[in-house]
């Protein structure tokens, strides 16, 4: 019947039989890899690529489960994970890889040091950065706004009905790495963090405050096709040195430049085969990155559509990735 | 206790509105002298939180090695997990030919040829939306949660209707277990299973359960004791009353269990999404945090038609004659296309062909674009004006009050309404919040409930009155009415978020859509079931419509009318919570957020109980209403 059934069926007898107790480590139940879906029969194995919510993400993870599916032949899964959790996924079998890892150095000692559940597969060849934003007509218009130490002398312009009578600060999805909470108390601004709950709800309301000249403050990202469409101005926070991150309640700088790099399950590592080798190979610029999800968000294309446009186009890049 | 306050106050021969007017002023003015004093501000870095966090990183640290895990939780895990897997195989294998075929053949089985139509149409609509394989995993997922809540609850409920000790022992636990929103049960079994497709099964088994033990003591308690008498002195044992007597009499009023039990099911099922459980939950998810309506609204109608689907298979069941027998052209008819669609499984492909599917998600955000810049002003100025108008200054009028005068409140309106033990009940969940350290997003969700409720109520009665005086208003309106209730309670964010975005308004706003067919419902009931004669009377006296709705017919009903406030208490707060993941903010968000970061779990665990305190507390306001004689009433006697 199916394999994954009867690897359950029989971990489940083996586990009984032998009252060792059961265990959670993805090897049994309903997640294991290596078998696929009865649908399957002649694939090289599934990989289960979590998704992250924001289209930077899913453009590297659909360019990879282009190129596995149709040069080397897995299936690939893309179950909506969010950041966090997906982490949790390698330890459960539910995640295989995460293609795009924003820092997380508490996460990478918890479940790579201590848990041995994962590994890194090297940089995604994206430096990425977090950061406060204005619409660019802001930045003319007020002097010196760019600047935090002001930010106090301008915040009633950034009330809303929902921040009431304090600055707004617009956060995006709630699983995003996020300081804003800290820096709003440590430099002790008259801002209120308000969430928009998802990249979209950014998106728009930053091409809304530029087009239409509303004042707007917004929690935004490097890399990402919107600066290419909107004049966006970062507001400079206090510099970023080394460490000054280290203890969340007391952060009072702005975000580190982050190598951006790819995380797997230690099983994927040791038994992904050619599949892993792809995933630990993939490296690219920001300028790919952000083709792609620019096709995916204006373009009209899915996922599958902007990952395919990319590969024929880039032949070269794709090739160095692909293991002999 | 509180009907002695009233009869010392008329016995002073003062009007029945002074003492409450009284304790209402006093009220006011401490909150004056006191505003800003004794409030209890949020602090994302509570003890009560950390200590909650901490607890769940031993949780993860200690699971593969302390032996409640390792011999009790995880092994219940692996079963459900190998169950779910079961399911999930079986269904992918048979494909969608053998599935369609299959359904077609259940459904003939249960409620002949019309009903095996709309399963047939129903399950081709997952191909058709391009959503076969989150449809069955889906259908899997609610397979293995049906199944074993039934396992569990058909014999707790058989025991719970044969025993009146069970009976009393259990309700309560289901009271609760009702008003729960249904966020709160996530974060206790992420704690205790981890997350996944088995965690996911079994909060939704959990949530689901309590109508398949509900309806079942009552189909057992209701069968004829003359039968069972008859059974008993003919020298049945025991177990034979049961098989023989008991469960046949029962049947069409369990399979109204399966039918709520199902229900349930799928309205959880999507939430689960948020452990991680597979399905069409990630569909939608994915489309809220896109802010894509074109992802969800398909992912939504394959929900709502797998509602439709189960819900007539099963109420075909309810309404079947107990003493037909199958007759044997049923079962030729319904061996037709489950054979046929089985033997087509090596045949078609497995997985619905991409060419018969419509992609519609391009249209459907053209068309939610369209919408957004063109009633951009309208919407605007209802959610700012709403928002400027009720919510800001209720919010800050409770964030401000010193909790005590808002829990002196509490117990004062509470027992006015509903008697001093309900109020004592309700003031110790306000007191419980308190000491978790929630205090402050628990005033805002409450200042969100109390706005919708509002909103609901308005409508719902205006809808109901004018039902109950038009019958073919209430014609045209049933069937909607009916078809409101079967949908699951997140679909109402789709329409709510493509008009207002991520804002408190806009789970307002869903909230509202959701509560409102249930309090129509009641208040047309209600004023149904006032009395002929006294309308006559009325009527007759030279009362003008107007008079007789405002002095007859609203008084009279005022039972049913306050039982729909209770309920549309209930259902906003379930509403509002779920409002955390577009916008709501307060306690909803931070059982979102608890399950997206994980330095927030403690702060998310914790708002999930909150909520299920500010549900009973609500409740209990709330509650006595409907069972306490009108003040008039007492007045009389």
């Amino acid at each position: 019947m199916n394999i994954r059934l009867l690897a359950g069926l029989v971990a489940l007898g083996l586990a009984v039989a032998g009252c060792g107790g059961a265990t959670v480590d993805g090897t049994a139940g309903s997640s294991a890899p290596a078998g696929g879906s009865s649908a399957s029969a002649g694939s090289a194995g599934t990989v289960k690529i979590a998704i992250n919510p924001w289209v930077g993400y899913e453009a590297s993870a659909n360019v990879v489960a282009y190129l596995l599916e149709n040069e080397l032949g897995y299936d690939v899964e893309l179950p909506e994970i969010k950041e966090q959790l997906a982490w949790e996924g390698f330890e459960t079998g539910d995640v295989d890889v995460i293609i795009e890892n924003w820092g997380h150095p508490d996460l990478k000692k918890q479940f790579i040091e201590d848990k041995k559940v994962a590994v890194e597969a090297g940089s995604t060849g994206n430096k990425g950065v977090i950061g406060w934003y204005i619409p660019k007509w802001m930045a003319d218009e007020y002097p010196g706004i760019t600047d935090y130490r002001n930010l106090n002398k301008y915040a009633e312009l950034f009330r809303t009905s929902e921040s009431g009578d304090q600055g707004q600060l617009l956060f995006g999805d709630p699983s995003y790495v996020s300081n804003e909470d800290a820096l709003i108390r440590n430099l002790k601004l008259d801002y209120k963090v308000v969430v928009g709950g998802s990249e979209a709800a950014l998106i728009k309301s930053a091409q809304q405050a530029q087009e239409q000249r509303q004042p707007l403050l917004f929690y935004f990202w490097d890399p990402h096709w919107l600066f290419s469409k909107t004049e966006l101005v970062r507001v400079n926070l206090p510099p970023y040195t080394e460490g000054c991150d280290a203890d969340p309640k007391k952060v009072a700088c702005d975000y580190p430049e982050m190598d951006l790099d790819k995380i797997v399950s230690k099983r994927f590592a040791d038994t992904g085969g050619k599949a892993y080798e792809l995933v630990k190979n993939f490296s690219w610029t920001n300028e790919h990155q952000n083709a792609v999800a620019d096709d995916m968000t204006n373009g009209g294309m899915t996922g599958e559509e902007a990952a395919k446009k990319w590969v024929e186009a880039n032949p070269t890049v794709w090739q160095a990735w692909i293991p002999k | 206790m509180s009907s002695t306050a009233v009869s010392a106050a008329a016995g002073l021969r003062l009007p029945r509105w002074a003492v409450p007017a009284g304790a209402a002023v006093v009220i006011a003015a401490a909150y004056v002298v006191f505003r800003g004093t004794a409030t209890l501000p949020h602090d994302d870095e509570a003890p009560q939180f950390l200590a909650v966090t901490e607890l769940r990183e031993w949780i993860d640290d200690h699971r593969n090695d302390n032996p409640l895990f390792l011999y009790f939780l995880n092994y219940i895990r692996l079963f459900v997990g190998a169950l779910y897997t079961f399911f999930q195989g079986v269904l992918h294998a048979l494909g969608w030919p053998g599935i369609t075929g299959v359904m077609g053949a259940l459904a003939w089985l249960a409620g002949g040829r019309r009903i095996a139509l709309v399963a047939v149409a129903g399950v081709s609509t997952f191909g058709v939306l391009g959503l076969w394989e989150s449809s069955v995993d889906t259908l899997a997922l609610v397979g293995v949660a049906v199944l074993l809540s039934l396992a569990i609850g058909i014999p707790v409920g058989v025991w719970a209707g044969l025993s009146a000790r069970v009976r009393r022992a259990v309700t309560p636990v289901l009271d609760v277990m009702q008003i729960m929103p249904t966020f709160a049960y996530l974060a206790p079994l992420a704690l205790f299973f981890h997350i996944g497709a088995p965690a996911g099964a079994i909060a939704t088994m959990i949530y689901a359960i309590p109508p398949a033990i509900r309806i079942t003591a009552l189909a057992v308690s209701e069968v004829s004791p003359t039968a069972v008498e008859a059974s008993v002195s003919l020298g049945a044992t025991r177990r034979q009353t049961l098989v023989k007597v008991y469960l046949p009499l029962a049947r069409s009023t369990m399979a109204l269990a399966v039918n709520q039990t199902i229900m349930m099911a799928l309205s959880m099922v999507v939430i689960a999404n948020l452990i991680s459980a597979p399905g069409l939950g990630g569909d939608i998810i994915r489309g809220l945090s896109r802010a894509q309506v074109g992802i969800m609204l398909p992912a939504g109608v394959a929900v709502v038609v797998m509602a439709v689907v189960l819900d007539r298979m099963t109420m075909a069941l309810v309404d079947r004659d107990p003493h037909a027998r199958l007759r044997r052209l049923d079962l030729v008819a319904a061996g037709v296309p489950a054979a046929a669609g089985v033997a087509l499984i090596p045949v078609l492909p497995q997985v619905w062909p991409e060419s018969l599917t419509i992609d519609m998600v391009a249209e459907v955000n053209a068309a939610v674009a369209w919408a957004e810049t063109n009633w951009y002003a309208v919407t605007t100025f209802v959610k700012d004006a709403t928002s400027y108008a009720l919510l800001n200054p209720l919010e800050s009028l409770l964030t401000s009050a010193p909790w005590w005068l808002v829990a002196l409140t509490v117990l004062l309106v509470a027992w006015r309404v509903s008697g001093l033990r309900r109020a004592l009940t309700a003031l110790a969940c306000l007191l419980a919040i308190a000491l978790l350290g929630v205090w402050e997003h628990t005033m805002q969700t409450m200042t969100t409930v109390a706005v919708a409720v509002l909103v609901a109520l308005v409508i719902g009665l205006a809808l109901g009155v004018a039902a109950a005086r038009s019958p073919r208003f209430s014609a045209v309106q049933r069937p909607l009415l009916d078809a409101a209730q079967t949908m699951p309670a997140f679909v109402y964010l789709l329409p709510a978020l493509a008009l207002f975005g991520t804002t408190r308004f806009t789970a307002i706003f869903a909230s509202v859509v959701y509560a409102v067919p249930p309090v129509v419902r009641l208040v047309e009931d209600g004023i149904r079931a006032v009395p002929a004669p006294v309308v006559e009377a009325a009527v007759s006296a030279g009362s003008t419509p107007g008079q007789l709705l405002w002095k007859v017919q609203l008084p009279m009903a005022r039972p049913a009318i306050l039982l729909a406030a209770n309920q549309g208490i209930v259902m906003t707060l379930a509403m509002v919570v779920i409002g955390g993941l577009v916008g709501a903010g307060a306690l909803g968000y931070d059982v979102v957020s608890g399950f997206s970061q994980r330095t927030d779990f403690g702060m998310g665990f914790v708002a999930g109980v909150a909520t299920v305190l500010l549900g009973v507390m609500l409740d209990r306001i709330t509650q006595g209403a409907d069972r306490r004689p009108s003040p008039r009433k007492r007045k009389v006697t």
